[in-house]
Parts: C-alpha cells; sequence; structure tokens
C-alpha cells in the first residue's frame, strides 16, 4: 500500500514537471541550454532640427505591430521634451512637445525588434472597395485599357496586382503602361501611381515604408513597398516584379504615403535610421512571446522578480540538487559527514573560492579552528562561551588570512568571508569531540568525507548547464523532490556495506 | 583474508546481512514507534521503567541536573570510591567519565589519569550543555555506581567493562556478542573503535571467535587470553532478561546492553533504539535469516508467548549446532 502509493506520487511528480517542461520548451520556446541566443536587432531614428523660435512639436511615426517582428523594447532619448504616444490611423506615433529649445536638436527612437515568424500581415478589415478617381484624358482610357487587359489575365485581387506591376515595368511597356511610368520614377511615385491605377479597378492599396535590417548600417534608406488588400488581409506586393511579399529583413515601419517626420517651427529637419544587429538572450524573447500568448505560466516564473532576487533564486535553487547528491552519497555510497546538510553550506561557498581554493581555505580554517578548541580545552569553559570563543577567533584568523592573502596577490583568500562560520564553529565543535571520543583517525576521515561530499555537490551545483534548467523551469525540482522520494524508500546495502562486511565473505 | 577488499551484495543478500537502510527504513521505521524513543533514550528512563519490572540496573547515586549541583557530587557519592558520570542522552557511548579510584582530592580515571575535582565539574558542565546528547539539547549527568564486571572477563578485557549487547527482534533475541574493550579502543566497549566483538552461540552461551578491525580474531589482542569457547553465566537468565525488555519499551527493533556483575548478576546498562550493524560481522552471521524465522514463528503463533518461551524458542532455534537449522555454521 504504502509502496503503491509512493509510486504514484513520484510518478505524478515526474508527470507534472515533464508536463510543464514540455509545454515551455515546445510551446513558449524556453531554451534547453543557457546561453542560447536569437538574432534581433536595434533600429534607431535619430532625429535632427533647428528650431526657428516658440514651443516645437516633432511627430514621428513609429513601427506598430510590423510583420513578421515583434517590438521586444524600445526607448525614447530625449531630454527636456514632453513624450506621449499615440495612434494615427494606421500608424503609432511619437509626439514630442518642448517650449522653448535652443540650439540644434537631436532626438532618437531606439526599439529593439526580433525576427518572430507566424505573425504575418496585417488583418485589418476589408476598408471596402476605393472610388474610381478621375485620371483625366488621355490617362483615363489608357487606364481603362490597362486595366481591363490586366483583369483578363488576372485570377484575383494579389494575381491582378502583380500582373498590373509587371505590366508597369516590363522592359518593354505597352503604350497605355507607357503612359503612366518611365524607367526614371522613383521608387514612391512608382507605387504611388500603382496605387492610382489600383484605385481604377476599386482595389484598396497602400505604400508602406520600411528599413532593411543589415548589420551595421548607419544611414538606412526607406524603401517603399506596395501593399494591397484582398479582401481579407493585406498582401505585400514588390512594386518592381510584382510578386507577392516583402523583401528578405524587412521591417515595416510606417503605412501611408507619407514622411515619418513632421517637425513644426523647426527648420531643416532630418531623419535618418541606422540598423544594429544585437545577439539576445533566447529567454526574454520566449518571455517576451509568452506574454504575447497570454501565457499565466510565466506570470508566476521567476523571471517576473527583481534582478538580485533573481540572482539570489539561481543560488538557492541549486541547494535542492545538492541535497539530492548528499542523499545519494550517505545514503547509497554511505559517506560519513559532519552535519547532515554543512556540506551543502561549504558547497555553496566553494562557489565564490573555486574548488581547490575552497578546499586549501576550509582545510586550513577548521585545522586552526581545531586548534584553537583544543588549547581552549584546557581553560575548562562552558559548550555555548567556547563555541563563541571559537567562532570569535576564528572570524579574526579569517580576517587575516585575507589581509595576507590580498599582500600576497592571491585573490581567493579575499572570499573567504564567504565560510559560513557559524556552521564551521558547529563542525570544529562537533569534530574535536570524534576526536576525542573516537581518535583522530575517525575525527579526519570524517572531515574528509564532508570534503568530499562538499567538493561533489559543488561541481554539481556549479554545472551551467544544470543551474540554467533548474532555473528556467523550477518544476524540475519535482524530479529532484521524486528521486528523493525514491531514495527515501532504498533500502539495499550502501557502497560501503561492501567493505565494512567484507569479513562475512566466504 | 586475502583476496577481494569487498563483499559483493549478492553475497551479502545470502548470508542476510541487514544494512543500515534496511535497518533504518524496514526495522527502525516499521517497528520502532518514535513514542517509545524517550524510554531508551533518556537512560533514567529506562532505569525507572527496569526497576519498576524488577530487572537489575546498576545503582544510581544522584542526578546532576545544574552546574551548581556540582557540588553535590561528594555527598552523592557518600564513601563510593568509584563511580561513573553518564550522560542520560549520551549517544553511542560518548561522555561517558569512568572513576575506579580515589587519591587524596584526586579521582583516577580507568585509564589510569588522574583527575581533579574542577576536571570533573568541567566533564559535567559538558554533559549538561548538551555536548554529547543527540541533536545537542540540554542534559542530566547521571552518576552511577561502577559495575565490578565478572572475573571470568578479566583475561579477555583492558581497562574497560566487557558488555553483552543483544538485538532482540519483535521479542525475540536474535542474536547476541560480548564486547571486550581493547587498548586501542581506549578501554570503551565500542567495535568501531576498535574493540573486539565476539559472538555468542545462542543454543549454548558460549563465545565464538572474535573480530578486531575486521578480522577474525580467537584471542583478545592486548592480554592474549583466548576468546571463544567461554560459557556465559546464567545464559538462559540472560535471554529472558532481553526479551523483557522488549515488553517494557515496545520497540520492535532492540539493543539490550547487559553486563554482569560479580556480586549482582547480570544488570541492564542500557537499551538502544537504534543498535548497530557490528553483531552481525562479530556472529559472522546476517541478522535476516534469524528475523525472518521469528516473522515465521509470529505468523504460526495464534497468542504472544511469554519472556520466557520466547527466550527458550530463540535459544533451541539458534543454536549454533542446533542441526539442520539455516543459522547452522558449517
Amino acid at each position: 500500500m504504502r509502496r503503491l502509493h509512493l509510486t504514484l506520487l513520484v510518478l505524478g511528480l515526474l508527470a507534472t514537471s515533464l508536463v510543464m517542461v514540455g509545454y515551455k520548451v515546445s510551446v513558449l520556446g524556453f531554451p534547453l541550454q543557457p546561453a542560447q541566443t536569437v538574432d534581433n536587432w536595434i533600429v534607431e531614428a535619430r532625429i535632427a532640427f533647428e528650431p526657428s523660435g516658440g514651443a516645437v512639436t516633432a511627430r514621428l511615426v513609429l513601427p506598430d505591430d510590423p510583420p513578421g517582428y515583434g517590438i521586444l523594447d524600445e526607448n525614447f532619448v530625449s531630454r527636456g521634451y514632453g513624450l506621449t504616444t499615440t495612434q494615427q490611423g494606421e500608424n503609432r506615433e511619437a509626439r514630442w512637445t518642448t517650449r522653448t529649445p535652443s540650439g540644434r536638436q537631436v532626438i532618437y527612437y531606439r526599439a529593439t525588434v526580433y525576427e518572430r515568424p507566424g505573425s504575418n500581415g496585417d488583418d485589418a478589415p476589408y476598408p471596402g472597395p476605393v472610388s474610381v478617381p478621375d485620371y483625366g484624358e488621355p490617362y483615363h482610357s489608357a487606364a481603362m485599357a490597362l486595366l481591363e487587359s490586366v483583369r483578363e489575365r488576372s485570377a484575383d485581387i494579389t494575381s491582378f496586382a502583380s500582373v498590373l506591376v509587371n505590366d508597369l515595368n516590363a522592359h518593354n511597356p505597352g503604350e497605355n503602361a507607357a503612359l503612366f511610368i518611365d524607367r526614371d520614377t522613383s521608387e514612391t511615385d512608382r507605387v504611388r501611381t500603382i496605387i492610382d491605377l489600383l484605385a481604377g479597378a476599386r482595389i484598396p492599396a497602400r505604400m508602406v515604408h520600411g528599413i532593411t535590417l543589415t548589420d551595421w548600417t548607419r544611414e538606412a534608406d526607406p524603401q517603399s513597398w506596395l501593399e494591397v488588400h484582398n479582401t481579407r488581409e493585406w498582401v505585400p506586393v514588390n512594386p518592381r516584379d510584382g510578386t507577392p511579399g516583402y523583401p528578405p529583413n524587412f521591417l515595416v515601419w510606417w503605412r501611408g504615403d507619407m514622411a515619418p517626420l513632421q517637425v513644426d517651427r523647426a527648420e531643416r529637419p532630418e531623419i535618418s535610421f541606422s540598423v544594429t544587429r544585437n545577439i539576445h538572450d533566447a529567454i526574454d524573447v520566449a518571455e517576451q512571446r509568452a506574454q504575447i500568448m497570454d501565457s499565466r505560466i510565466v506570470d508566476f516564473s521567476l523571471f517576473g522578480l527583481p534582478v538580485q532576487t533573481q540572482n539570489m533564486y539561481r543560488v538557492l535553487l541549486m541547494v535542492p540538487v545538492g541535497a539530492l547528491i548528499i542523499v545519494l552519497l550517505r545514503n547509497m555510497v554511505g559517506i560519513q559527514t559532519f552535519g547532515t546538510f554543512m556540506p551543502v553550506l561549504i558547497a555553496l561557498s566553494f562557489r565564490e573560492t573555486q574548488l581547490l581554493g575552497g578546499i586549501v581555505l576550509f582545510t586550513l580554517i577548521v585545522s586552526l579552528g581545531l586548534a584553537i578548541r583544543f588549547y581552549l580545552e584546557h581553560l575548562k569553559l562552558l559548550l555555548v562561551p567556547r563555541l563563541a570563543a571559537v567562532v570569535i577567533v576564528v572570524i579574526m584568523l579569517m580576517a587575516l588570512i585575507s589581509i595576507l592573502s590580498h599582500n600576497l596577490g592571491i585573490e581567493q583568500g579575499l572570499s573567504l568571508a564567504l565560510f559560513p562560520i557559524v556552521i564551521l564553529a558547529m563542525t570544529i565543535e562537533r569534530m574535536s569531540i570524534v576526536w576525542e571520543e573516537h581518535g583522530p583517525q575517525d575525527a579526519i576521515y570524517q572531515g574528509l568525507g564532508s570534503l568530499a561530499v562538499a567538493a561533489a555537490s559543488y561541481l554539481f551545483m556549479i554545472n551551467r548547464n544544470l543551474e540554467h534548467l533548474i532555473f528556467v523551469f523550477p518544476e524540475l525540482l519535482l524530479v529532484v523532490l521524486a528521486l528523493t522520494l525514491l531514495v527515501g524508500r532504498y533500502t539495499g546495502y550502501r557502497l560501503t556495506e561492501l567493505v565494512r562486511f567484507r569479513a562475512l565473505k566466504e | 583474508m586475502m583476496g577481494r577488499w569487498f563483499i559483493t551484495p549478492g553475497e551479502l543478500r545470502s548470508r542476510g546481512v541487514l544494512g543500515l537502510n534496511a535497518r533504518n527504513g524496514a526495522f527502525i521505521a516499521a517497528y520502532n514507534a518514535r513514542c517509545n524513543y524517550p524510554l531508551v533514550d533518556d537512560k533514567l528512563q529506562t532505569k525507572r521503567l527496569a526497576l519498576e519490572a524488577g530487572i537489575a540496573v546498576p545503582e544510581l547515586y544522584g542526578v546532576i541536573e545544574t552546574q551548581q549541583q556540582v557540588r553535590r557530587l561528594g555527598g552523592m557519592l557518600g564513601d563510593h570510591e568509584d563511580f561513573v558520570i553518564k550522560p542520560a542522552h549520551g549517544a553511542g557511548g560518548d561522555g561517558i567519565l569512568v572513576i575506579t579510584g580515589r587519591m587524596g582530592d584526586h579521582h583516577r580515571r580507568a585509564n589510569g589519569k588522574l583527575l581533579d575535582r574542577d576536571a570533573i565539574a568541567h566533564h559535567v558542565a559538558n554533559v549538561l550543555s548538551g555536548m554529547y546528547s543527540l541533536g545537542g539539547q540540554p542534559d542530566k549527568a547521571m552518576v552511577e555506581s561502577r559495575v565490578k564486571f565478572d572475573p571470568m572477563f578479566e583475561p579477555m578485557s583492558f581497562q574497560g567493562v566487557p558488555d553483552i549487547r543483544t538485538v532482540v527482534y519483535r521479542g525475540y533475541p536474535v542474536m547476541a556478542m560480548v564486547r571486550l574493550p581493547t587498548r586501542e579502543a581506549d578501554g570503551k566497549a565500542n567495535l568501531h573503535q576498535g574493540a573486539v566483538g565476539a559472538g555468542i552461540d545462542m543454543g549454548s552461551g558460549k563465545t565464538l571467535n572474535g573480530v578486531w578491525r575486521s578480522q577474525v580474531v580467537d584471542r583478545h589482542p592486548d592480554t592474549g587470553a583466548p576468546i571463544a569457547g567461554i560459557p556465559i553465566p546464567g545464559w538462559t537468565r540472560l535471554l529472558e532478561l532481553a526479551a523483557r525488555c522488549h515488553d517494557l519499551t515496545g520497540l520492535g527493533y532492540l539493543g539490550v546492553d547487559v553486563v554482569l556483575d560479580r556480586d549482582r548478576g547480570p544488570l541492564i546498562l542500557e537499551l538502544n533504539a537504534r543498535p548497530g550493524l557490528a553483531i552481525q560481522i562479530a556472529n559472522h552471521e546476517g541478522l535476516m535469516h534469524r528475523t525472518r524465522a521469528v516473522e515465521e514463528r509470529l505468523g504460526r503463533l495464534e497468542q504472544r508467548e511469554d519472556a520466557a518461551s520466547r527466550a527458550a524458542w530463540t535459544q533451541a532455534r539458534f543454536a549454533v549446532n542446533a542441526g539442520a537449522g539455516p543459522t547452522a555454521r558449517d
């Protein structure tokens, strides 16, 4: 009965933990390995202008849910300006205002964007058929003839746009097409013309502007692109060759036929875009994704805590792992230690001192402490004052070692203060009792055992992969718990008993 | 002892050796209710319990509970020159101070060293502050008579007091050994510290070969006296005594430590709720075959037997030369 209960409990814990980990890995994309990174870009718009007197208002369109990308973070560098962001039609807009600017003004907008496959297209509702513009003759007849011929060669709205663009850009455009566009037409004018012509077929189309994300672009030129609405969503169309889709690494910045920057009461406004490639921790991106997906799991994750607290938990969450190691080493191997979990605390302090330095310092302190303890024995002190005396003298010795090692240039001596000194004092006391009652051999044996166990749990606890796994997937501690419970029911022999009972050999 | 320096788990299992995990997980957890622990962990309670049941124990001269009471030690001792100071909650024999005699203002320890009053007061203070107690809680110090052990053990022990440890499983004494102090063990009867353990034939009460530091020995390493084949006087009575201790404490896995006093016969020294496993080495045999036999016996019985019949059954069943029994040695 008890066995069944335990089995079910262990299976339950394992299943819960693994399901949560599976969800977080496969759906939310939390990385299984530390320092797993995703590419992202920092895009920056730099605005400069010279105020011509009076209050200044600068308005900049901002990327708003760009297709194929997510915005991880954005910030505005503008000292002395009031800032509001508002939705203006299809665009988001930042509005900087200041009353008395003087000299040349520079404002920055900076955003971190990452590739987010799956968020494709703008599924804004169909704005309805547009009215046919009056082109004026002879353009009107030419446009109608061109559109008629395009209609015959197309199947739907998207292909209509493609065919039209193709006709206009053909090496030898037909005479109707040639009327509207020539080789030197700028990209923006070209898109404008196409939109105009598409209106003749009552197809809603718009211009979008974006920048190409390439590494280290100081001056990125915004590129104009065409979008048509196919009654379901906006479909990007290449204004040069009519193929649907955006160019690779294209970040849509703003929509509509307008300038990105408008400044009132200022001269020579300038705007320039720059792009930097950035490597970002995959965890942040996964978090962001989870927030966008509105997943409750991340609300309760450790990443929501302040960074300092996070760092504490990074260490603290490894303690169960160390405890499991101790359970294994004590109950399955049979190593004796001073104090049940004292080795975990020692192992924690090894994090700061490194293994070798830690072992040397531990041995040094415990030996010195023992010497003091044996000296104090002559004074016949009561237990608690004696413990306190050991603590005091050991701390003074530690300070001395730190100063000495600092002067000698050995930096490891400085991290000495992180040893759990009170625990060490208890260890020293316990060790001296074992020394007196059971002999030095036992005391040293158990001391070495403690040190070996501490070293072993340290090696597990500093494992970067393990630390990352436990911190990102704290539910893995349920696995640790399950294993601990299992060992709790282990009634087999300990490894050391194979030696201890060797006399019983046949 | 040539060849392998270890024994395989398979061999251990076939010898029926009880491991620490199995002892803790299967025996102590199952048969030793935690509420019964204080009865054995507090030696004062054990003593009272034993006295109420008419079981002989070393005479208690007094109890020291506070530092001030150390002064009363002289009054407690009366004209006794030898005595023992023990922590009431001591573990593993730690903190036991044996005084064998007096030299003016000084007391002589079992190992011959002299101690003054201050040193004894300091030892008592350590005991009171919980230095030797389980878990470190404040403790009491017991002052009791020193056992003058049976002269038959004289040649087989060095300085300390040899005692007889019996493991009682669910009321049945299943295995026993004599622990003989050695110079190496500093007069202590702890196998782990270098005392000699000699198994006892449950049937005849005669000692078997001894084990010292995991080696089989037939002579005491200090005195050279033969160890095997010595009959323990009053063996049957001793087994009954051990069996009765189960009834006193309700513990299903119990270690009973008995000393044979020259004048008063077997005295219960202490009871142990977590008896160690070295007894298996001393007897060159595992405990599990015997505990299984006890379980079979309990399964067949309609009602509980009394201590005397349990001891009698055990004596017949686990005798070394009992014939076809699974425990017989070849």
